[in-house]
């Protein structure tokens, strides 16, 4: 049997978790897990996905997200259910609870797998590197396998199960598994639109020359209801706040057009965007690399072509 | 990208400051058709122009560089890419202090203006700097930092507007196609070019290109380290790219350059870290740029100390951080000059490799110019990659010599410091006995020459009060009072000198005579068994060699020349021989050995071993014949380069040997000695005024300035002919003369002597420059042991040219009284050659 | 305040990966090596908190005798101590980093491990909480802000739409993310400081752990067309259809 991890915040379906099933369900029969009294609200959605067994694990002490206490209870039921592998989604938690798991059960954990083979009693996972931009293939052994799926790479295929049974768990935990636990929440204050959650961003670098270049992304962006994104170079040097960096060590983003802007895409640059449906490439080299996996391409200087866009969209 | 051109006149390949230069200029001066190619995008395409420091230094003690600098400087003034900050090279030692008073000498020389400043004078001037470790420094006030990426675009612009350039940016050269010998297309990634021509100027890339064609261009991509630190408080308040000058901290290899809010320290100090073309990663391989390489820490952390010590208050802030650090790629040659020329292989394949950013605009000129009008006005002697004979363009020779020659970038360097990295190249037969007589060899184009020998030392005892001997270090590094001793000896007895370094060339056939009157000043059609030693012109009339040519058979000359030039002379000859193949053109140097014999006793000595009649009637002076020496077949040929009765005896390598100590042994009661080069290329020639390609002679020159027309002209054509009438028919504008020093004496009473380059000035203290604006400076310099005077020869332009007329020469700072002693290509000594004639 | 930092070296990549032709490293050549970059904030990080606390900052590192680069250039940055666990050069897999990094540090008081939260080139997520359990230290991951005062440590990190907050007792690991600091360059005294320390060198030997890597490969890029709107302002027509397409406008 494989145990499912599924993530939520405070009740909150990470929709992550359904990516990750699609792969999970390739490799056998699936049971989901879910952490604290909270998640029950959650349990139900799956069964559009292929999931018939859900645990819920149940700790008074499991209020909020605690991720030492998270992994703890995944270890605990892994063992009294003796599962075949533990998935997770490749995200934040994803990845922290289980290499957590893994230390407490000292076993290895592969992240961000890609694909999975059955050899023997072993997995041959695919995973990511470098972002994306190089895979391994590597042998995965021991029981129960831990690993996690890469986001972004899976649909969250649905697939209706016939019935939905939810098992109430017990686990054993003590204070000094909450030593680690969030303590206080502070929500964003509704800044307009973000890097996440864009329809489309306008995204510059080197080739933007300074801070001040940016105003004119900024005006482009807004007028089309975008969010300004950027790269590393440009954090590096100052000109715009690390939130607004897309990349590998920056934001993942996924919007409907990606507008590239002087930048000339280096590999940490481009799997942080390569997720968006269509790029537009703006830059005076015809031969970055960024313009071969673009979708559309202007080859100007954007310092000329930027303004005279606001300005034909000013127009309309 | 349908447009890509499948024709064009000239294709240009590499967009850097070289390529882009050429492209303006070859399009001012009518050139349509013009292609320029780069791999990489534009306006960077990745090569060393991107990641240049971008500034420049003028003063050179290279005539040739320091021109190119200058009229580089001009065309980047004209663009308005120029910020001109001053530079000041700083000295941390008596010796390089010594060094910066040449320098003035050399700035002085060129025109341009300098001044040696005091350890203060420098704070003023760099107020971060310590002055506590600095004994002065030399400052250029006119030295600047340039935009160089800039300058190329707007050259290419330039050229665009005149609609004669096409620019294909990524664009890779796969392969370029040569037909009977010429190059016919260039292969790319876009397509296949059909030119006439083609310019290689995509720098550490070019000798990979080269090839492709068969061809060499012999340099070696090398690493120049670079950090940037910053920001600094202390340049917070700087407005543009830089305010302060630029420093130079010669003694340790370094310069610091201020650049905005930071400042670039450079080094060449550190081991010299070579490439071979190939290793170059591709653009897609490279995390920078091809030509900035990952840098090595290790490298560098000892120049930083010094770096720190020089400025303190500057790199020791903590809160300035090291932000950039790279190992930047530039071409390095064997000898560290450019390469430039149509290729030795193929015909119509240029080079213009090897070149900084301070000569850029300056080689874009002079290429143009070569490529139009068969010269440029700057003399390309020193540049001209025909200079390098086959060994010299392999890597064991350029990786041998940029090692050695890399921290000699700001090292201090004798004007007649030898290498010592692949020598023996080339030896004569003679060199094992020239090793037992204790020879100290100088190299030339690979040959090594006795330059004087410890074994007659012995000689100083007879004429060493007729020898002045130099007190000052500079003046006596690679020289010995011997020279002048062997001179002596040599003027009085006789001595044997091994000159199997010169070149030579037979050309034969039917179309012989008109061939060799084509190329020649002289009248060639003489009897065989006569010489004549002719000049040998540009296009424009300017000096292109000087040689000696025996006319041994009906349709038979043979050429010989200069081992320096042996390399340009072949060039020049081969590619002027006639397509029907009514020459035939052998190069024998590798033949023949030669032997001078001369003096007094040569006759005697010469008749002792021959049963053939060596009497000036039967074999009189200007001649050759074949005669038996020991048996030996020898061409004897009586001329002399030092001005004493005798011979050059040219025999088969094999039997050179045979001859060496033929002569050696029937010289003994005739008290023979072997003399060096130091006599024959110095002393001997000097005393009788003789001119030195490269030194007297130069394109900048016509034969009527050297004094060597002579009073007909031939009815032949030839090639500078109606330059040469035309400067015939007018007065010279300088003439080359000789000049006596009168008084020695510095300042600090040590006697001092001139070693070439240095000013000539007027009474009044000025430079003299003549309507041409070209200097009055010191070509060659030397003792003249029998005219008991030290000697300079140099053009002067009227009022200076006349016999007495009392003149300065400047010299490490300070000025020595000169008089003119001869104008014109009379001899000082023997002026009527009743010697060489007897 | 004592604190580990722990940083990997890690090659920085041109506009393309090479492989090795057994396809298990990275043709590294014409590369330089870096610090991956979560791991250059954290020795940021560890800098700030000892020059507001006092205390003082190791900072270790698992790879080839090469990775003493690494090392310098973090006392250039005002590290004071260096350890280097040498390796042969091949990547270890992060179950045996892990046990030799907990190993060199078992006899040694850390008030403070900080981790990056994941290494630029294997990504495995892995090495820090695996220390922490090994020294039963409370571990969190992805932070993105840190003040470290009075035995605590309070770490903020990015959720979807708010800042969740930790308020964690000391000792601790922590894992942070490129953005929590804008990391400086070393200076020049700092440059010359760092050549002259010495570095720990320890050889510890791998276990066998996992995952086992078999191979990598360069995953192929999908083919896709692309189409050019056009040079210059003279594109901005098609500009224009292209975003009224997508309806953007």
């Amino acid at each position: 049997m494989i145990l499912g991890f599924i993530e939520h915040d405070r009740g909150t379906l990470n929709k992550a978790s359904l990516e990750m099933l699609t792969l999970a369900r390739r490799l056998g029969s699936v049971e989901a897990v879910v952490i604290g009294r909270k998640g029950a609200t959650i349990t139900h959605e799956l069964k559009q996905y292929g999931i018939s067994k859900v645990h819920l694990v149940v700790h008074d002490q499991l209020d909020d997200y605690a991720p030492t206490a998270w992994a703890k209870s995944l270890t605990q039921l892994a063992t009294s259910l003796q599962v075949e592998a533990i998935l997770a989604s490749g995200s934040e938690r994803g990845n922290e609870v289980m290499a957590q798991a893994a230390a407490i059960m000292n076993l290895p954990l592969a992240t961000n797998c890609v694909d999975v083979v059955l050899r023997e009693s072993d997995y041959i996972v695919t995973r990511l590197r470098w972002g994306g931009s190089l895979v391994e293939e590597a042998r995965l052994s021991g029981k129960p396998k831990l690993l996690s799926v890469a986001q972004h790479v899976f649909a969250a295929e649905e697939t209706l199960s016939e019935d939905l049974v939810i098992v109430e768990q017990e686990v054993d935990l003590n204070d000094k598994d909450f030593r680690v636990r969030v303590t206080e929440r502070v929500e964003n204050e509704s800044e307009g639109v973000s890097l996440t959650t864009a329809r489309v961003i306008v995204s510059g670098g080197r080739g933007v020359g300074s801070s001040e270049g940016f105003d004119k992304l900024e005006e482009l962006a807004q007028l089309i209801d975008g969010a300004v994104g950027c790269s590393r170079v440009v954090t590096n040097k100052g000109w715009r706040p690390h939130s607004d960096q897309v990349g590998q060590t920056g934001t993942r983003v996924a919007p409907d057009l990606y507008i590239a802007c002087g930048i000339s895409g280096a590999i940490q640059h481009w799997v942080g965007c390569k997720a968006a449906k269509k790029i537009l490439v703006i830059n005076t080299d015809a031969e970055a690399p960024i313009v071969q996996k673009a979708d559309y391409v202007v080859i100007a200087d954007l310092h000329e072509i930027v303004p005279a866009i606001i300005a034909a969209i000013r127009a309309l | 990208m349908n447009d890509f051109p499948k024709k064009a006149k000239v294709v240009i390949i590499g967009a850097g400051i070289v390529g882009n230069c050429i492209s303006y200029h070859l399009a001012k001066l009518g050139w349509k058709d013009i292609v320029l190619l780069d791999k990489g995008p534009l306006p960077n395409p990745g090569g060393s122009t991107g990641h240049a420091s971008n500034f420049i230094f003028p003063v050179d003690h290279a005539k040739e560089m320091t021109y190119l600098t200058l009229d580089s400087m001009k065309q980047y003034k004209e663009l308005g890419v120029f910020t001109e900050s001053g530079g000041i090279e700083v000295a941390r030692t008596e010796e390089r202090m010594e060094e910066l008073r040449r320098r003035m000498t050399s700035a002085k020389s060129w025109g341009i203006p300098a001044q040696l400043l005091s350890p203060s004078e420098v704070k003023d001037l760099v107020p971060y700097i310590n002055k506590d470790i600095i004994l002065g420094g030399f400052y250029t006030p006119s030295a600047g930092v340039v935009d160089s990426l800039r300058a190329g675009t707007l050259m290419r612009e330039y050229a665009m507007n005149l609609e004669a350039l096409t620019i294909a940016a990524n664009t890779q050269v796969l392969d370029l196609d040569v037909k009977d010998g010429s190059i016919r297309a260039v292969e790319t990634s876009k397509g296949s070019i059909e030119t006439e021509y083609v310019i290689i100027a995509c720098g550490v890339w070019s000798p990979r290109i080269a090839k492709m064609a068969g061809a060499t261009i012999p340099l070696t991509p090398a690493v120049h380290q670079m950090i940037t630190v910053g920001p600094l408080e202390q340049f917070e308040s700087t407005t543009g790219e830089i305010e302060y000058p630029i420093v130079r901290d010669m003694d340790t290899f370094c310069y610091e350059r201020q650049h905005g809010s930071d400042m670039e320290v450079g080094s060449y100090a550190h081991r010299p870290i070579l490439m071979r073309p190939d290793d170059i990663p591709s653009i897609e391989e490279s995390p920078l740029s091809p030509t900035e390489l990952p840098f090595t820490e290790e490298d560098f952390d000892p120049q930083l100390e010094q770096a720190l010590a020089l400025m303190p208050e500057i790199l020791g802030d903590e809160r300035a951080g090291i932000r950039y650090a790279i190992n930047g790629l530039l071409s390095l040659t064997a000898d560290g000059y450019p390469l430039l020329g149509e290729t030795i292989e193929v015909k119509n394949l240029w080079s213009a490799a090897a070149v900084w950013i301070k000569e850029g605009p300056g080689v874009g000129r002079l290429i143009a110019e070569w490529m139009t009008h068969g010269v440029p006005e700057i003399d390309p002697h020193l540049s001209d990659i025909s200079r390098f004979y086959d060994y010299a363009r392999s890597n064991t020779h350029v990786k041998a010599r940029t090692s050695e020659g890399y921290n000699k970038t700001y090292g201090i360097v004798h004007p007649r410091e030898q290498w010592a990295s692949n020598r023996n190249i080339r030896v004569s037969p003679f060199y094992m006995r020239e090793k037992e007589l204790g020879a100290v060899f100088f190299e030339t184009a690979g040959w090594e020459r006795p330059q004087w020998y410890e074994s007659n030392k012995y000689l100083l005892a007879e004429f060493g009060d007729r020898i002045n001997n130099r007190e000052h270090e500079w003046d006596a590094r690679w020289w010995s009072p011997i020279i002048n001793a062997e001179h002596l000896a040599m003027r009085e007895r006789v001595a044997m000198v091994d000159l199997s370094a010169f070149t030579i060339f037979d050309v034969s056939g039917p179309g012989v005579l008109d061939y060799i009157q084509y190329m020649t000043v002289n009248q060639m059609n003489v009897k065989v068994g006569r010489s004549v030693y002719t000049p040998l012109l540009y296009p424009n009339g300017g000096f292109k060699a000087d040689l000696t040519i025996m006319r041994i058979g009906e349709a038979h000359f043979r050429i010989v020349t200069g081992a320096g030039d042996g390399g340009r002379d072949k060039k020049w000859f081969t590619m002027h021989l006639p397509q029907d193949g009514s020459v035939q053109f052998v190069d024998r140097t590798s033949a023949i050995c030669t032997i001078g014999l001369w003096g007094p006793q040569a006759r005697h000595l010469l008749q002792s071993l021959t049963e053939d009649d060596v009497s000036n009637d039967a074999f009189p002076y200007g001649t050759t014949q074949i005669i038996r020496i020991g048996g030996l077949p020898v061409r004897a040929f009586r001329i002399s380069y030092v001005g004493e009765l005798g011979w050059e005896l040219y025999v088969a390598m094999e039997h050179g040997l045979k001859l060496w100590d033929t002569l050696w042994e029937a010289g003994k009661p005739f008290q023979i000695i072997p003399a060096g080069i130091g006599v024959y290329g110095n002393t001997g020639r000097i005393e009788k005024g003789y001119r030195l390609m490269g030194s007297e002679l130069e394109s900048e020159y016509n034969p009527i300035e050297v004094g060597l027309a002579r009073p007909k002209v031939k009815r032949a054509n030839f090639i500078g002919k109606a330059a040469y009438l035309k400067a015939r028919s007018e007065d010279p504008i300088a003439t080359l003369c000789t000049l006596s020093v009168d008084d020695h004496s510095s300042a600090s009473g040590i006697d001092r002597f001139m070693q070439g380059n240095e000013p000539i000035l007027n009474i009044a203290g000025e430079v003299i420059v003549d309507a041409h604006n070209r200097p009055s400076y010191v070509t060659s310099a030397g003792a003249g042991p029998s005219v008991g005077k030290y000697l300079l020869l140099a053009f002067l332009p009227p009022p200076y040219d006349i016999v007495g007329t009392k003149l300065f020469v400047y010299y490490m700072g300070e000025q020595y009284p000169v008089t003119v002693e001869i104008v014109g290509s009379r001899p000082l000594f023997d002026p009527d050659n009743e010697r060489m004639k007897a | 305040m004592n604190i580990l930092v722990c940083i990997k070296r890690v090659p920085a990549p041109g506009r393309s990966i090479i492989l090795s032709e057994d396809k298990q490293e990275i043709i590294t050549r014409n590369l330089g090596f870096t610090i991956s970059p979560h791991e250059e904030c954290a020795i940021e990080e560890a800098l700030r908190i000892k020059e507001k606390n006092g205390g003082s900052v190791t900072v270790l590192t698992l790879g080839p005798d090469t990775a003493v680069e690494q090392l310098r250039q973090a006392m250039a940055q005002g590290v004071d101590e260096a350890i280097l666990l040498q390796t042969d050069g091949k990547e270890w897999d992060p179950m045996a980093t892990s046990k030799a990094i907990a190993d060199a540090i078992a006899d040694k008081d850390f008030d403070l491990l900080l981790f990056g939260n994941e290494s630029a080139d294997s990504g495995g997520y892995q090495v820090g909480s695996r220390v922490a359990f090994a020294k039963d230290f409370p571990f969190l991951s992805g932070v993105k802000s840190l003040h470290v005062a009075e035995g605590k440590a309070i770490a903020s990190r990015e959720a979807l739409h708010a800042r969740e907050i930790y308020e964690i007792d000391l000792p601790a690991a922590i894992s942070v993310k490129e953005g929590i600091n804008l990391p400086r360059y070393p200076s020049l005294p700092g440059r010359m400081r760092a050549r002259r320390k010495e570095i720990t060198i320890l050889k510890p030997a791998p276990i066998s752990g996992g995952p086992e890597k078999l191979q990598l490969r360069v995953p192929q890029g999908e083919e896709n067309q692309v189409e050019v709107l056009g040079y210059g302002v003279e594109a901005v027509p098609r500009v224009m259809e292209v975003l009224q397409e997508l309806n953007f406008c």
